[in-house]
């Protein structure tokens, strides 16, 4: 006879509280998980092999689309890598711009997560909120970029053009607007015994087990680990601003709530500091061999244009070598380690994806927990499958 | 603190047969090791108290297709009390398998079927080693550098026959 005491049941990879497709399978003993197997994969679109076949500044709009919630944020951490490769020294203004942008960003991909992780909850009020703070930032990023979701705002060497004029103003009343709107989120969650009831205690996982997982991110921090690539390992600039890393203690959902919104606080004080210390100056790198000439000097002499063409069609050959370079992403240390073997395209990009690990450790703290949990758990460590597929 | 010259000193005291080739690039330390001695070192960067490199923040492959050994495994570690990243290498040849180091760090499990998947490196002693990405009866290893960009039927409609 079969053995009947555990059920097998599906869940996904067409399923909302799942957040993308993500298949899992669990075993359960009633209503209780005894073994959850993640299958991933189904958005794989092998992003490292199109980026052994492109030239470094073709590479960029793909990045937008790995994480596809922090589109400023990959972009960085690849361009980083890149000029880390080229030795390349970025403008401050540029430097300033990144991580104004980067930061409105994290707030965006935080907004996306409260909304639907509340949601999948049962709260419906929330997310017509967060959306609605969302699409201000959205339209920022339309203003300075052109695009909404996939900016690819930043170049190697600095960023695509300056900010237009009025969008100072534009960002400032979101900034001043902010701090009220995470005051609203607060007054519909933190105390309501609801939302208690269904994050406390939920998801834990230890302090030791998120480092030996390599789990990083809000997801790291709500077990109490007091690490951020921005001050541990500072990137543009970031050693000028001043913020603090939240930490929760327990390490269930309810901390990595927490965590996510004073975060939101913090990157929205990084923010107006930003705006406020602008430096004036160009907003790309003066290197003649790797950014592209201004579209102004490009119409005007012919020089530009040669160099535009034989940027845009060949592009540059950095020195051997291999480098690392990875940023605090909304999700955790997003890295892209990339060989170059001297010619216009990498030998090879690997894409470190913070969700991929923090992923990786779901079973562990789904195991032994019931069943409507698992879905509060997939929340609340924030996973956007288009980068763990890559 | 341990800082990145004290820790190459600790190693080549440590392990002096075993480092093959030690190269600083950007500030970026690599070291490369035989695949054998990749456990044992693995093993004693993460306990050792001192160091303690108990973060692995990467796990890659990379192929150099025509050399021999073609395979690269690349262990990126880092050190949150230190504050310090190491990179390990170890060359693996076509058809030859490489210690898991799935025991010292759990983040290892799917970065190492990534590898399996990927590139095709068995990895010994994984206690699941299974394709990730891929689905399973997958022909190929699509990130090895003699893989086809566009695919063995890439030039027929995308129709089904009837």
């Amino acid at each position: 006879m079969a053995e009947t005491r555990f059920m097998t049941i599906n869940m996904g990879p067409q399923h909302p509280a799942t957040h993308g497709v993500l298949r899992l399978v669990l075993e359960l003993d009633g209503e209780i998980v005894v073994k959850a197997t993640p299958h991933i994969g189904h958005l794989h679109r092998g992003v490292e092999k199109l980026g052994e076949n492109r030239t470094y500044h073709q590479f960029i709009p793909l990045t937008d689309r790995l994480d596809y919630t922090n589109a400023m944020g990959n972009n960085l951490a690849y361009v980083l890598a890149v000029e880390k490769l080229l030795d390349l020294e970025i403008p401050k203004r540029a430097q300033y711009l990144r991580v104004m942008m980067a930061e409105l960003q994290r707030i965006a991909a935080h907004l996306i997560w409260l909304g639907t992780h509340v949601l999948d909850l049962g709260a419906t009020t929330p997310i017509f909120y967060t959306f609605r703070e969302r699409e201000d930032i959205l339209r920022i990023f339309e203003e300075v970029a052109g695009g909404r979701l996939t900016p690819t705002y930043l170049r190697i060497g600095g960023v695509s053009k300056d900010l237009p004029d009025g969008i100072e103003e534009k960002i400032k009343a979101f900034v001043d607007a902010f701090s009220g709107h995470v005051k609203e989120y607060e007054t519909l969650l933190t105390e309501n015994v609801i939302w208690l009831n269904r994050t406390k205690g939920v998801g834990i996982i230890s302090r030791e087990d998120v480092i030996n997982w390599g789990v990083t991110g809000p997801t790291l921090r709500g077990s109490g680990v007091k690490w951020d690539v921005r001050k541990a390992l500072p990137y543009s600039s970031y050693d000028q601003f001043e913020f603090d890393i939240p930490v929760g203690s327990v390490g269930d959902a309810y901390d990595r709530y927490v965590v996510r919104l004073r975060e939101m606080e913090w990157s929205n004080s990084i923010v107006k500091q930003a705006l406020e210390k602008l430096p004036k100056g160009p907003v790309i790198a003066g290197d003649p061999k790797v950014p592209l000439p201004p579209k102004e000097a490009v119409t005007n002499d012919i020089a530009s244009l040669i160099r535009q063409f034989k940027i845009a069609s060949e592009g540059f050959y950095p020195p051997k070598g291999e480098v690392y370079a990875s940023v605090e992403s909304a999700k955790g240390e997003l890295g892209f380690y990339i060989i170059s073997d001297g010619s216009n395209h990498p030998f090879r990009v690997r894409i470190r994806p913070p969700s991929f690990l923090n992923l990786s450790a779901l079973p562990k703290m789904i195991e032994g927990s019931l069943i409507s949990d698992v879905v509060t758990t997939i929340g609340s460590i924030d996973i956007v499958l288009g980068e763990i597929d890559r | 603190m341990a800082d990145i010259q004290s820790l190459i000193d600790k190693l080549k005291g440590k392990f002096p047969a075993s480092i093959q080739q030690l190269k600083t690039f950007r500030g970026e330390v690599t070291v490369t090791l035989p695949k054998e001695d990749i456990y044992a070192i693995c093993q004693f960067l993460s306990s050792d108290s001192e160091l303690q490199f108990q973060f692995l923040t990467d796990l890659c492959g990379v192929d150099f297709f025509p050399e021999t050994p073609r395979f690269e495994v690349v262990y990126l570690l880092y050190s949150m009390k230190n504050n310090l990243r190491l990179r390990l290498k170890a060359k693996v040849a076509q058809g030859e398998s490489i210690p898991s180091v799935e025991s010292i760090w759990k983040a290892a499990n799917w970065l190492e079927r990534e590898v399996y998947d990927l590139f095709g490196i068995p990895f010994e002693n994984h206690p699941d080693l299974r394709r990730i990405l891929l689905w399973d009866g997958y022909e190929g290893f699509p990130l090895r550098k003699d893989y086809p960009v566009e695919g063995p039927d890439f030039d027929k409609p995308f129709v089904l026959e009837v």
